[in-house]
């Protein structure tokens, strides 16, 4: 009876707060409403038949997948160089470490403001420089810009976190074998690619999935905050679709369908990571 | 030990709480609403006029966000039994109340029951349009209502050598002026317009009298299909892409975006709500002031009255409402709508006066003499003849219609496709939206 008791809070809140609502979203999924829930009628697929022909559902996929990756490569890159260097022998280490970790405490809200603040069109600091150089830097009118200004600001909140286990995987490989490397003469970019790339690779496999789902359902608040998914729908990935068909347009049928689609895909590739690092371990 | 007995406290709470709450016995009302700001504290101002007017009911004034927010919390509270009595909802949200059933009592239903008297001809016929159905009873109650103007630098247009005692008038005239103010680099930005979607196509459809939408632009049923892509509207969409290329027009982003570029004194023309004058006159550096909506004489030259926009308020039902709550609701409602107070409200904000009363008491009080140029929108909107077109929409689904627009028009000022693609495009997606509509609200 104890175990049961210890573990109820838990299974409770598991219920409540993620098996009901996944639930009703599932059900709603299902269903075509009018917003105030007066007439429900079950239409079985048809939301989902509806959002696979829509051309700017396809394209929104092909969207989310575009902004994950490159998300995930920025973050994933910027974070390994400050690892490697960090990890070294420097004055001041710890106090560069705690900075480096700092983003990561921003809310997505704010951190798109500061953003904004760097690179509003009008009022950016950043825009103002751009401008002198001749570049017409305008977000809110260039699709191209608009995509580099949310993948920016959503690596750059990823970067600490990535930061913090790559330098805890650097750490972690022993000194002698790099020691022994040095020994026989292989030098730096040698050294980082035979020796401590590969030793990082289970490391680098966990935050490339857990970086690519964050980017792809996380972000929302950054992208909402600074573009609403425009110009057009040049950044509008399939959470923020998720939100403005759901919240904003209350379309809940479709936006459930699309919810639905988004834990299926989840729980993909939680079962892709948690198959790879099992095998990892076993080995 | 400590902590349980706070939290049997915190249990037993609401149960010590309620004989208090039924000695007071006064029915409580509440007013959601989504006005923020010193409009809040205007609307706060109200409730506590009329708390102190009567004896009846308590009116308990909540803000809740933007207009779409306050939309999506009255349809989560509605779904759980807990609809406030009252919501202040955004024009375009008017088709989807209408269609809300059970979910909401109608004006004229409120007044049949409760037996205090709304009268639908105390409102101003172009803001009583928009609220009411086919037959002229009244849907909800017009509450704060504006409409787009020009606003115009008038440092700028005195430094480009143009008049500004005479702000061009038609879409040609805008056009010239742009480019003298280019020419003559008077300002950065010529021209710039905000909710580009309700300014350049919707009330270039009611002032030009051409359908935005089949069925009376929606009035007369749901099978209504968009019409915004036929040659007036196409050309003028070409004129203003053509601007952007010319650098005489910039696109600053979607709804209220764009009003920072006037008011910092960026842009010499902008296209907004006139509610914008508050704003506007807190932040101007320069000289200002408003104009009618330019337009194209060729297409009509007698131009109709401007739509509104803004928000009416609705009354909604829920479990276990009483019929006092309904009359309270009835009588702030009423009260709301007083000469008195509607004149002030109309005053202190910027919105247009909602009654015929309430504007005339503003002549009265020599308002339009103090201020001068405060009465330009209402000339506006009650300019020639209101017409199936120039009516207002009600189309469901609208908020959306407009972000759908907003996304063609993006492209196009990108160059990826051009004024007839776009509003093609919007068209079909849009006539989409319209039918999923029909079939959620057909059951």
């Amino acid at each position: 009876m104890l175990p049961v008791a210890l573990v109820l809070p838990q299974l409770l809140l598991t219920f409540f707060f993620f098996l009901w609502p996944a639930g009703q979203a599932v059900w709603a999924s299902f269903t075509r409403q009018d917003p105030f829930g007066i007439r429900t009628q079950f239409v079985g697929f048809e939301n989902f038949t509806d959002l696979f022909e829509d051309p700017l559902y396809v394209e929104s996929m092909g969207r989310t997948v575009v902004f994950s990756g490159s998300v995930t490569v920025v973050a994933m890159l910027v974070a390994l160089c400050l690892a490697l260097f960090a990890d070294r022998e420097i004055r001041g280490r710890n106090i560069y470490r705690t900075l480096l970790i700092w983003p990561y405490a921003v809310a997505p809200a704010i951190s798109a403001v500061l953003w904004i603040l760097l690179l509003h069109p009008q009022i950016g600091a950043f825009s103002h420089v751009l401008r002198m150089l001749g570049i017409g830097w305008d977000y809110k009118i260039n699709s191209t810009q608009a995509m580099l200004v949310v993948v920016l600001a959503s690596a750059w909140k990823q970067v600490s976190y990535n930061f913090i286990f790559f330098l805890a995987g650097l750490q972690s490989i022993p000194r002698s074998v790099i020691e022994a490397a040095r020994m026989d003469g292989a030098r730096g970019w040698r050294r980082l690619r035979t020796i401590t790339l590969p030793l990082l690779a289970p490391t680098t496999f966990f935050l490339l999935i857990v970086n690519f789902v964050y980017s792809a359902f996380d972000t929302f608040g950054t992208i909402q905050a600074l573009t609403q998914g425009g110009p057009g729908k040049a950044t509008e990935t399939l959470m923020v679709k998720v939100y403005r068909d759901g919240v904003v347009n209350l379309n809940l049928g479709s936006s459930s369908a699309q919810s639905v689609v988004l834990m299926v895909a989840i729980i993909a590739l939680t079962v892709v990571q948690s198959r790879f690092l099992n095998r990892k371990n076993a080995e | 030990m400590k902590r349980r007995t706070l939290l049997a406290g915190a249990a037993v709470a609401p149960f010590a709480a309620r004989p208090v709450f039924a000695q007071a016995a006064k029915p409580k009302i509440v007013f959601w609403h989504a006005m923020s700001g010193a409009l809040g504290e205007e609307v706060n101002r109200i409730c506590t006029g009329f708390n102190a007017s009567q004896a009846e009911v308590e009116v308990t004034p909540v803000f809740k966000g933007t207009y779409p927010e306050t939309l999506t919390a009255a349809i989560a509270a509605f779904r759980a039994g807990q609809a406030p009595h009252l919501v202040q909802m955004f024009e375009v949200g008017t088709g989807s109340m209408l269609a809300a059933g059970p979910a909401v009592k109608q004006i004229w239903q409120l007044s049949q029951e409760t037996g205090v008297v709304i009268e639908p001809n105390a409102y101003i016929g172009g803001v009583r349009g928009y609220y009411s159905l086919s037959d002229g009873r009244l849907a909800s109650c017009p509450f704060n209502s504006s409409t787009s103007v020009m606003w115009y630098n008038l440092d700028a247009f005195e430094k480009a050598g143009l008049d500004p005692d005479k702000p061009p008038r038609t879409w040609n005239e805008v056009v010239d002026a742009c480019r003298i103010l280019q020419a003559k680099k008077a300002i950065e930005v010529p021209m710039t317009s905000a909710w580009f979607a309700w300014v350049q196509l919707e009330q270039y459809a009611a002032m030009h009298d051409i359908p935005f939408a089949t069925k009376a632009n929606g009035f007369e049923g749901l099978e209504t299909e968009l019409k915004f892509n036929t040659a007036p509207f196409v050309k003028h969409l070409s004129r203003i892409l053509d601007m952007a290329k010319e650098g005489t027009f910039k696109y600053a982003g979607r709804d209220g975006a764009p009003e920072p570029l006037f008011n910092s004194g960026t842009a010499a023309i902008s296209f907004t709500s006139s509610a914008a004058r508050a704003a506007i006159a807190r932040e101007a550096k320069f000289k200002w002031a408003a104009a009618f909506l330019p337009t194209d004489p060729d297409i009509n030259p007698q131009p109709n009255n401007s739509i509104i926009g803004g928000a009416s308020l609705w009354c909604m039902n829920a479990p276990g409402r009483t019929p006092a709550e309904y009359k309270g609701v009835a009588s702030l409602l009423k009260f709301i709508a007083s000469p008195e107070v509607d004149a002030q409200w109309h005053q202190n904000t910027g919105y247009v006066p909602v009654t015929t009363a309430g504007y005339e008491l503003s002549i009265k009080q020599g308002y339009y003499q103090k201020v001068p140029g405060t009465d330009l929108p209402i000339k506006q909107l009650s300019r020639g003849r209101v017409t199936e077109n120039s009516k207002g929409f009600r189309l469901g689904r609208m908020p959306e219609l407009r972000n759908i627009v907003y996304e063609e028009v993006e492209k196009a000022i990108q160059g990826q496709q051009g004024a007839q693609a776009a509003l093609d495009s919007a068209v079909s997606r849009g006539n989409r939206i319209l039918r999923e509509f029909e079939k959620s609200v057909r059951g």
